[in-house]
């Protein structure tokens, strides 16, 4: 569902010693003429760092996210809306995998970035932390936290490195579709009774702070941006995509008949964008350190998962090895 | 984690009949019947595909990539083998 590019400090401006100048020219060079790398060709030790925790990351973000989805798979209010909770949730799991073979192209193993994941040593996206109390959450799940993720993820279609760009335009496609059931479910309930509307709004004023700080820190506070800009792993910064987001969010509120949960937020006619309040970068620098309202939560759940799932793995492996030992005999 | 890491497969996808399998991604799966079943549940959950390749990818021999202005010079100077290195006369047609 998407990334946050965290945690880079001091990665991804380390240079390893052994890279000669000339080497790291062409390579930039190369990334200058919009050449794509691909997983064999020779590529910085730093950059290769930079795609694997960003990479990881984002497919850890797409695992633990069907977690708060999961939670209304079985309270889904008609079998209808089951069944497309049920396909979305789905497409989040093939989401994560596209993005781990994307991973291990880099010489990462996928046993490496799950441990990573259930050790803790590996981040996802912040907004999967946050619990889902009613069904209005699963449309505010797909309108706003899938939009902020298209709006981070179109851009990366054109990453640099080929393998990861690959995957995006694959997952791109596929997140259209969550977004608007996201805000066919919202349309829905606001065309519902008072109650409805007021649950609808209620979960607009829950997700909408934390969306927006799915951007990351703002331009000024990120410093490692330029680095990932100049490799074209990144297009547009934290702040710019936020902006985009916000202009084109605020009208689909309005249309809903919901108030965004911001006193500040105003039009600017003569730049056509929105002004609006200040993040609260506290509550994020909180959430990122686990500190969130879910954090504990998902992580034990997914221990639990790997755990019972791996009496299944080992009679997958037996079966493929008496299996094979027959077919030699 | 499990003792060893399931292996490696890549996906080969025919979207329609007429067109040839083209490289989707990598799956992991125990054995070559799951390596299928898997790549269908992930790469053609909206009807990608007619048609699944599956191989595991320590049996693909590819170029090395170091090697790639030496591996493929011998083409490099023969324009001669395009059609537009000929220049047909005035006057000539269907040609």
């Amino acid at each position: 569902m998407y990334t946050q590019g965290l945690d880079q400090k001091g990665q991804a401006g380390k240079r390893d010693n052994l890279e000669s100048a000339a080497d790291l020219d062409a390579f930039q060079k190369r990334i200058d003429a919009e050449d794509k790398i691909e997983a064999k060709d020779w590529m910085p030790e730093a950059y290769r760092r930079t795609l694997i925790r960003q990479i990881s990351q984002h497919a850890h973000s797409e695992i633990i996210g069907m977690q708060p989805e999961g939670n209304w798979l079985t309270r889904a209010p008609t079998l209808k809306r089951k069944a497309i909770l049920l396909a979305k949730i789905q497409d989040e799991a093939g989401h994560g995998l596209y993005l781990y073979s994307a991973g291990e192209t880099l010489g990462v193993s996928r046993d490496q970035m799950v441990a990573d994941l259930l050790s803790g040593k590996a981040k996802y996206s912040s907004i999967f932390n946050y619990p889902t109390l009613t069904w209005a959450d699963i449309g505010a799940i797909g309108w706003l936290v899938d939009g902020a993720a298209i709006m981070n993820q179109i851009p990366l279609c054109r990453c640099s490195y080929g393998p990861y760009a690959r995957a995006m335009v694959r997952i791109c496609k596929e997140e259209s579709f969550h977004q608007r059931q996201g805000y066919d479910i919202l349309v829905e309930l606001c065309k519902g009774t008072a109650a409805q509307r007021d649950m609808a709004q209620d979960a607009l004023d829950r997700w909408w702070w934390p969306s927006l700080m799915m951007f990351g820190p703002s331009d000024a506070e990120s410093k490692h941006s330029a680095q990932s800009m100049a490799w074209k792993i990144k297009r547009f910064s934290n702040d710019e995509l936020r902006q985009k987001f916000i202009d084109v969010t605020v009208p689909q509120a309005q249309f809903l008949g919901l108030n965004v949960p911001d006193d500040e937020l105003e039009l600017d006619e003569a730049t056509g964008h929105y002004s609006h309040g200040e993040i609260d970068w506290q509550e994020f620098i909180e959430v990122i350190k686990g500190n969130g309202p879910c954090n504990k939560q998902r992580i034990a759940k997914r221990r639990k998962a790997h755990d019972d799932g791996a009496w299944v793995r080992e009679a997958a492996h037996a079966y493929a090895e008496k299996q094979a030992a027959k077919a030699a005999a | 984690m499990g003792k060893k890491e399931w292996p490696l497969y890549e996906v080969f996808i025919r979207s329609k009949s007429g067109l040839s399998h083209r490289h989707a991604g990598s799956i992991h799966a125990a054995d070559d019947q799951l390596a299928l079943d898997a790549a269908r549940d992930t790469y053609t959950r909206r009807n990608e595909g007619v048609s699944i390749w599956v191989v595991r990818s320590s049996q693909i021999v590819a170029s090395d990539p170091a090697e790639t202005a030496a591996f493929f010079e011998p083409a490099e100077d023969k324009i001669y083998r395009h059609p537009t290195f000929y220049e047909m006369p005035d006057g000539v047609e269907n040609l």
